[in-house]
């Protein structure tokens, strides 16, 4: 029997103390931010916010002291779910606390661990993920970007592209080829820190189809990078990378991100007039909160595992392409029962939280790994490959 | 789950894996009561797990009771275990006496009428679309005695049945009763609208479901690793790959989203509290039986669709399954109403404050 992994996670007798502490500080530090902010969910950034957080202590908490505060990993889903609820705009310090550091912490060196983890923890230091290239997207492993030994470090040259806030970010973990692939292509990677103020980084923003400026391309034109900037071994990067990713799935943001949408769905339901309420309203919203509950479920028995130390990478991938399926599915919902042009400048909170997720779903199926690469990796767990 | 709940999950496979083979699922599906398979049930604890053990039962929670649903849903059993393990709670939860044999249950609150007295009552009325009527010894129904509703429990030689089946080939009969004496009658508690069957029954078919979709995804991985077409197994195709994906994502979506909703029971100070989540888990295992069932087709091709090969007993059944006790339209009207009215505010609130403990 494909029995999956998903035994029910009961939080923690802690958890609902510090859910109200979170929600208080979300209800008085955000009392002024406009929905359409919050439809950006994570995506939105906002610097001096993640300070804040920085300061609360709800950064890096699941981390060793004396970097983190050693809370458990469900204590943070805790803390991370009332942020995407609330449409926090929590992508500043996003993939700092999510990959970058859990990478540090895990593969990196004392001294790396004591320069960048404060900073991360602070809510001060910004980080971005230099995967994917201009020909090399689902198929990482055939990146170009080249580091070749110096004295005394490396010099990197080549080029990363859709770097979510290059532009944004102080450091990036840089995937490179640092030796040749021979029969195993996975062989010959390596992971740099990057500091993106070194001379001969060029960071460029891409607009993208929203009109918004996220994503970036990055060129490395004979870039230094000084030996102890090297994260784990030389030609370990596959791994790394591998492990880094599955920091990435699973999580509450691969269901929440349209959620300011549903909240407006609701609103708008209950100001029809009564009379024109009808069954049809009530039986989508009540599917679409179905669902909603179910993935929450699926996704906190994840977090429980990940908290146990165990890996359940099928489960969590089944989580993240059913969440995404389920992102994708709202505005199509929101479109059948109110039939509202979306708008981009007048309009109520429902239109302008519309306009930006009709447009911006289109990437939710993309980032993190497509759906093709996502239920090739479910079918491998199923033994047909 | 508890020791003896990983015990009876146990032997529920290795019953249902030895006495429900497709000969018998055949002969069921005509009209013959699996004389093997139900004693067998019976003498394991299996048919009244939720029965306190003064009762004679297991008394299991209702967590430690899924594998046995599931397990039930995952052979296509063809025999009322579910029937039998809600209303045997429902009995014992309402201080009535759990009979001997397989009971079966009905939902509808407005088609039996009771008269008479604690002394001596009657029953008459019809009732449609009973699962397993003529099958099962008793019934447990809802009668009106005036303004107040009252669980009846009616033996099976007091009705006259008129023969039923649903696609799933399971007996769905309507039976009469005529100024017939109940076998017992209790109250129902009061503020309490949804039948008690409806509810319960809800949340069994909805892990009896979630057993049948991985049962359709077993079939699927097993017979895409043997079926060989343009010189390969049909799993190394990538469109097939893509197609049992989804189904896996929705088989684990079933699962938990049933799981969830007995936990709920459990944990809720009143079983009947925990009705937002038993909708959830019948809307969202409503909705993966059809995503599955018609996976579980295409993946199979023509030899799917044959009364030989055993897929339709599970797909047939799913069919069935999500439209019985309150189909997704039913439970996401009810959780939606709930919903709106909370507020848009209280939308995120209210999720994480269930179950209400």
């Amino acid at each position: 029997m494909q029995a999956f992994n998903l035994d029910l996670c009961e939080l923690p007798p802690s958890a609902a103390a510090l859910r109200e502490e979170v929600r208080a500080f979300l209800g008085e530090t955000l009392a002024e931010f406009a929905v359409a902010g919050r439809a950006r969910s994570w995506v939105g950034f906002d610097g001096d916010f993640s300070a804040k957080l920085g300061a609360r202590g709800w950064l890096g908490m699941t981390w060793p002291e004396p970097y983190g505060r050693e809370r458990s990993a469900l204590e943070r889903y805790v803390v991370i779910e009332e942020l995407l609820a609330a449409g926090a705009p929590v992508a500043a310090h996003w993939i700092g606390e999510r990959q970058s550091g859990p990478l540090i912490l895990r593969f990196g060196t004392d001294d790396q661990q004591k320069r960048l983890l404060p900073g991360i923890v602070a809510g001060k230091s910004f980080f971005c993920i230099g995967m994917s290239e201009p020909n090399s997207g689902s198929d990482l492993a055939s990146i170009r970007t080249r580091g070749v030994r110096a004295d005394g470090g490396w010099v990197i040259n080549g080029q990363k592209v859709w770097t979510t806030y290059a532009h944004k970010s102080h450091y990036m973990i840089a995937l490179v080829r640092t030796g040749e692939a021979g029969d195993n292509r996975h062989a010959g990677l390596s992971q740099f820190i990057v500091d993106l103020s070194t001379t001969g980084v060029t960071v460029r923003p891409i607009r993208n189809m929203i009109g918004d400026e996220e994503f970036n391309e990055v060129i490395f034109e004979d870039v230094f990078i000084p030996d102890d900037m090297l994260v784990g071994e030389e030609g370990n990067g596959w791994q790394q990378v591998i492990a880094e990713l599955a920091f990435e799935r699973s999580g509450p943001d691969r269901f929440l991100s349209s959620f300011g949408l549903i909240v407006e769905m609701v609103r708008r339901a209950g100001e029809m007039p009564r009379e024109k309420q009808s069954d049809r309203t009530d039986i989508a919203i009540g599917r679409l909160v179905a669902h909603l509950i179910t993935l929450r479920q699926m996704s906190l028995a994840v977090a429980a595992q990940l908290d146990a130390g165990v890996q359940p990478v099928v489960e969590a991938t089944v989580v993240k392409d059913l969440g995404v399926a389920f992102e994708q599915s709202i505005p199509e919902i929101a479109h059948e029962l109110f039939g509202v042009s979306p708008r981009l400048d007048g309009g109520d909170d429902f239109e302008k939280a519309l306009a930006y997720v009709q447009q911006a779903n289109v990437s939710f199926s993309l980032r993190g790994g497509t759906t093709e690469i996502l239920r090739g990796v479910i079918a491998r767990g199923l033994g047909l490959r | 789950m508890s020791d003896i709940s990983t015990l009876l999950a146990e032997t529920c496979t290795r019953l249902f894996t030895d006495l429900v083979t497709a000969d018998s699922l055949r002969a069921a599906e005509a009209g013959e009561w699996p004389g093997d398979l139900w004693p067998a049930l019976e003498e394991n604890g299996l048919t009244r797990p939720l029965v306190p053990e003064a009762q004679g039962g297991v008394g299991l929670t209702w967590q430690d009771t899924f594998p046995i649903l599931f397990a039930a849903g995952y052979h296509a059993a063809p025999v009322p275990l579910a029937e039998t393990i809600v209303a045997g709670w429902q009995l014992a939860e309402a201080g009535m006496a759990v009979p001997d044999g397989a009971i079966t249950l009905a939902d509808d609150q407005t088609s039996l009428d009771l008269a008479g007295s604690d002394s001596a009552w009657h029953v008459s009325g019809r009732l449609e679309q009973v699962p397993w009527a003529g099958s099962a010894d008793h019934i447990l129904a809802i009668a009106k005695n005036d303004d107040q509703r009252k669980l009846v429990l009616l033996e099976r030689d007091r009705i006259s049945v008129e023969s039923d089946t649903n696609i799933g080939r399971d007996p769905r009969g309507a039976i009469s009763v005529s100024d017939a004496s109940p076998a017992a009658v209790a109250d129902l508690p009061n503020g309490f609208m949804p039948a008690p069957m409806l509810l319960f029954a809800a949340l069994a078919r909805s892990a009896q479901m979630a057993g049948a979709i991985a049962g359709v995804l077993d079939l699927c991985v097993e017979y895409a690793g043997d079926r060989e077409q343009f010189g390969r197994p049909l799993a190394k195709f990538q469109a097939i790959q893509h197609q049992l994906a989804i189904l896996a994502t929705e088989a684990a979506a079933a699962q938990t989203a049933a799981q969830y909703a007995c936990r709920a029971v459990d944990v809720t100070p009143r079983a009947s509290l925990a009705i937002q989540e038993i909708a959830t888990a019948k809307i969202r295992t409503g909705e993966a039986a059809g995503k599955a069932a018609a996976i579980g087709h295409q993946v199979h091709g023509a030899i799917g669709f044959t009364e030989e090969y055993r897929l339709h007993y599970l797909t047939r059944r799913l069919w069935s399954w999500r439209s019985e006790f309150g189909a997704e339209l039913l439970w996401a009207a009810h959780l939606g109403a709930v919903i709106t009215a909370g507020g848009a505010d209280e939308l995120w609130p209210h999720i994480t404050s269930l179950p209400k403990e």
